[in-house]
């Protein structure tokens, strides 16, 4: 599954972003690695962006990013 | 500021970087005190902030890098961290040392920009800033024992209570006495190997001399700004060796990008083991509890709507009132002067001329200086983030993210803060669309003139019991306006000058703290003297151009004699203008005191009588006072009557004749051509100079009943009346989205550091409001016909 589809408070390990663009390596950069927990907090009012909790510090996504991103829910 | 920083060959020069949000602008004017200085890098939009400290004899020049998640470039702004680390940045020449600073509750995702520059070898300081909130949280660090693995000075300091901060500096004078460091070398063989081959090949296209830290940087940014800023030699073939190298790289299991985060996050959680102790339960802060309710689906939204009402409604009854005592004092040093100095041009370029532009400039200091401190104090307690957070999936509408929000929404009481608050947006291009739309927001300068054509040509009409008025739907609309015609333009420069992928919304929310005094009014100070000084002297200049075209060449000698006349009517008279000043103050207290009539009480009607017999009573003494005073009424008359002349027939008035045709698509006429020109340097001048042109002098206001029914009663040569609901409609649009400010129009020049889209800005506007004001006469007109006859 990817990350847009994990549920308010669930925890993921991340398997690996998808691509090699400047926006994928942007999401590595910010601490987005293979087997690191990520879990997701809530979603803006208007349902995008959203955001997660990873590397103890909070991170917002859009849900187009955040796609790109494959996790294996605990 | 004003203390000269001093040059690189007096002192070391050592580059600060670090994290967005890690205090590090705290630090950085916490070790340099007011010897700092802000300037720009040429070519880019990066802000130089350049600074310097003393300590133990030894000088020190430090240069702040902006705040980045990473040392790989995406585009020419980004470059310009990584050439100053290299020592590339001719204006700053070469780094002596460099300064790490990182959030210590926060680290290891601060760690990888530090790995990144550890790669450069040069001596190196780390600052685990925060310290307090990371003891606070329950994480411990080691110090001294990752300094032992780092192999350089690791210094805990808590740079918003200014401790340590004495540790720093002597950190930084020693990092600068030692030698280079042989860096960790995190990636395999393969890799240096296909380096050392690149550059070699790269040698072979005549560029000697480049490190191969950038080639290695090269490598591993696919999409980069390095492959087109380092490929041009010969683009076609070092592209494909580039990719083919990397194609070699990826079969060796080397795969980039991927494999730099992977290394790097790998080698920094090697280097924390033993280090750094995490409890294993992360406690609840404060941030946690806050951002529930703070980007909640309706609370959040909520609480967005009452600070940004909040802001706004402190601008109205802070900011208005200061701004009219500025216009007041404008009017009252303008009056001083003009009583010192003789009729003559040099009185009018003073009082006119200097004094008014000066004043021009003044009038918005005070909001914008409030404005500033509202975003000063939104970036740092970290709520800016959250704004766009919550706002983003409404700007992506735009094609922009939310980011451009809070600026965008600034503009709306003025166009400079809201351009200076683009700084918080990262991706260039969403920087840019921003700053260029920015102008249309509909500013506090715009509402006069709204207020003047509504008022004078729309019908007082009401519904809903007169809750709902037209004058107010109108000025609803006209507010509103300029933004809706922005949603077009902003999606219209995506497509083109801006042409790029949706750049991608990964944004940190930094944990919520009290903001800093010291940093917010330092930031409020910095930006407001730099409006002032740079926006001044360009202004000052237009009101003096603008003023000397509306004075020459015509004679003045008919006005001066009438003007030295009506100062000796004003002494002679001088008991009854006071007399009249009182009494009509007097009324207006009365009339302010009036209680509303209440038609069914009865016992209401004896005040009301009573007050009305007082009126009339004020009315009578006034009138007599009038007809006494007649002679100087002559006085000003003729005088208006002249200056009205000596404008028509000034280089202004014959080029605002001379360019009629071009208006009079718009329904206007040289006069209104002549105002609108004379109002490019600030919109709201338009009000006095049409004041002016319709001879009643220089000092009136939008709420003015003489000008009101002047603009009545004007007519064209053929005697039809000049204004109708068109023409105002014309008028309105034109202004709505016309680059008549000077002040923005510096503002976007300094912060896109080109005169080239100060210069787009201008033009793409006044185009727009040209073909904006041409549609609304002729649609309104239409519109008024097809009514009137069905």
């Amino acid at each position: 599954m990817t990350l847009d589809e994990l549920q308010i408070g669930q925890i993921a390990s991340i398997v690996e972003v998808s691509g090699q663009d400047g926006i994928a390596i942007r999401l590595m950069e910010m601490g987005l690695t293979d087997g690191e927990e990520i879990q997701l907090i809530g979603f803006a009012p208007l349902g995008d962006p959203i955001e997660f909790l990873v590397r103890s510090y909070r991170l917002s996504l859009r849900k187009a990013e955040a796609k790109r991103v494959t996790v294996l829910a605990r | 500021m004003v203390e000269k920083v001093p040059s690189q060959h007096l002192a070391r020069t050592v580059a600060v970087i670090g994290n967005p949000n890690t205090g590090k602008s705290t630090l950085f004017s916490a070790l340099t005190g007011v010897h700092s200085r802000i300037g720009n890098y040429p070519g880019v939009t990066v802000e130089k902030k350049l600074g310097w400290f003393e300590f133990e004899g030894q000088s020190v020049r430090l240069v702040d890098l902006p705040g980045t998640y990473s040392l790989s470039p995406r585009s020419i702004d980004e470059m310009v961290s990584v050439d100053v680390l290299l020592g590339r940045q001719p204006d700053v020449g070469p780094i002596d040392a460099v300064v790490c600073i990182t959030d210590a509750s926060n680290l290891e995702r601060n760690l990888y920009v530090v790995s990144q520059v550890l790669d450069l070898g040069l001596p190196t300081v780390l600052v685990l800033n925060m310290w307090d909130v990371a003891v606070d949280r329950g994480i411990q660090i080691d110090p001294v024992e990752l300094a032992r693995r780092l192999e350089i000075a690791v210094i805990p300091c808590e740079a918003h209570r200014r401790r340590q901060l004495d540790e720093v500096r002597r950190g930084i004078i020693q990092a600068c006495q030692l030698p280079q460091r042989t860096p960790p070398d995190l990636f395999p063989q393969t890799f240096h190997e296909e380096a050392r081959q690149l550059q070699t090949a790269f040698q072979q296209f005549g560029n000697q001399n480049l490190p191969i830290y950038l080639i290695e940087r090269l490598l591993l940014d696919v999409g980069g700004q390095l492959e087109t800023a380092l490929t041009k030699p010969n683009p076609a073939e070092l592209l494909t060796r580039l990719k083919a190298a990397r194609e070699r790289l990826a079969t060796a299991g080397c795969r980039v990008p991927g494999i730099e985060a992977k290394l790097r996050y790998g080698w920094i959680k090697q280097l924390m083991q033993g280090v750094m102790t995490v409890p294993d339960k992360r406690p609840a802060t404060v941030t946690d509890t806050l951002d529930r309710w703070l980007t909640h689906k309706f609370w959040g939204l909520l609480a967005f709507c009452l600070t940004m009402f909040l802001v706004f409604q402190s601008i109205s009854t802070v900011a208005e009132p200061l701004m009219k005592f500025f216009e007041v004092g404008q009017k009252q040093v303008g009056g001083w002067v003009g009583s010192l100095l003789a009729p003559g041009p040099l009185r009018s370029l003073i009082v006119d001329g200097v004094i008014a532009g000066v004043g021009g400039i003044l009038v918005f200091l005070p909001q914008i200086c409030l404005l500033f401190l509202f975003i000063a104090l939104l970036e740092d307690c970290g709520y800016m983030a959250r704004a766009a957070f919550l706002m983003d999936k409404l700007m992506t509408k735009v094609g922009l993210s939310g980011k451009s929000f809070v600026p965008l929404m600034s503009s709306f009481a003025c166009a400079i803060p809201g351009i200076m608050a683009t700084r918080t947006i990262e991706n260039r291009r969403d920087r840019m669309v921003t700053i260029l739309i920015a102008p249309l927001m509909s500013c506090s300068a715009r509402a006069p003139v709204y207020w003047l054509m509504v008022a004078a040509f729309f019908p007082t009409v009401s519904w809903a019991g007169g809750w709902v008025t037209l004058h107010a739907i109108m000025m609803f609309v006209m507010t509103f306006f300029g933004a809706v015609v922005a949603i077009p333009i902003a999606w219209l420069l995506k497509k083109t000058l801006f042409k790029s992928e949706t750049p991608p919304f990964v944004m940190e929310l930094p944990a919520y703290k009290w903001p800093s005094p010291g940093i917010v009014l330092h930031r409020v100070f910095d930006r407001a003297s730099a409006f002032v000084l740079r926006a001044g002297t360009l202004i000052l200049a237009t009101s003096i151009l603008i003023w000397s075209a509306s004075y020459f060449p015509s004679d003045h000698r008919a006005e001066q004699q009438v003007l030295v006349q009506i100062q000796q009517a004003e002494d002679q008279f001088s008991s009854q203008l006071e007399q009249k000043s009182q009494l009509r103050s007097r009324r207006e207290l009365l009339l302010e005191d009036q209680p509303v009539p209440v038609q069914s009480a009865a016992e209401s009607s004896a005040p009301i009588e009573a007050l009305a017999a007082q009126l009339a009573e004020l009315d009578a003494q006034l009138a007599e006072l009038d007809t006494q005073l007649q002679p100087l009424h002559e006085l000003f008359e003729t005088r208006n009557q002249i200056s009205e002349r000596l404008l028509a027939d000034s280089y202004l008035g014959r080029f605002g004749k001379w360019i009629e045709p071009v208006v009079k698509p718009l329904g206007w006429d040289w006069r209104i051509g002549v105002g609108v020109l004379a109002s490019f340097p600030a919109r709201e001048v338009i009000v006095a100079t049409l004041g002016t042109i319709y001879s009643l002098g220089g000092d009136v206001d939008e709420n003015s009943q003489g000008l009101q029914s002047a603009l009545k009663s004007a007519t064209w040569p053929d005697g039809r009346p000049v204004y109708s609901i068109p023409v105002a409609m014309s008028i309105m649009v034109f202004f709505a989205l016309c680059a008549q400010c000077a002040s923005t129009l510096m503002v976007i020049r300094r912060e896109t550091n080109h005169w080239g889209w100060a210069l787009f800005t201008f033009v793409y506007m006044t185009l727009l409001a040209y073909i904006g004001a041409w549609i609304a006469f002729n649609a309104t007109g239409w519109l008024m016909t097809f009514s009137g006859n069905s």
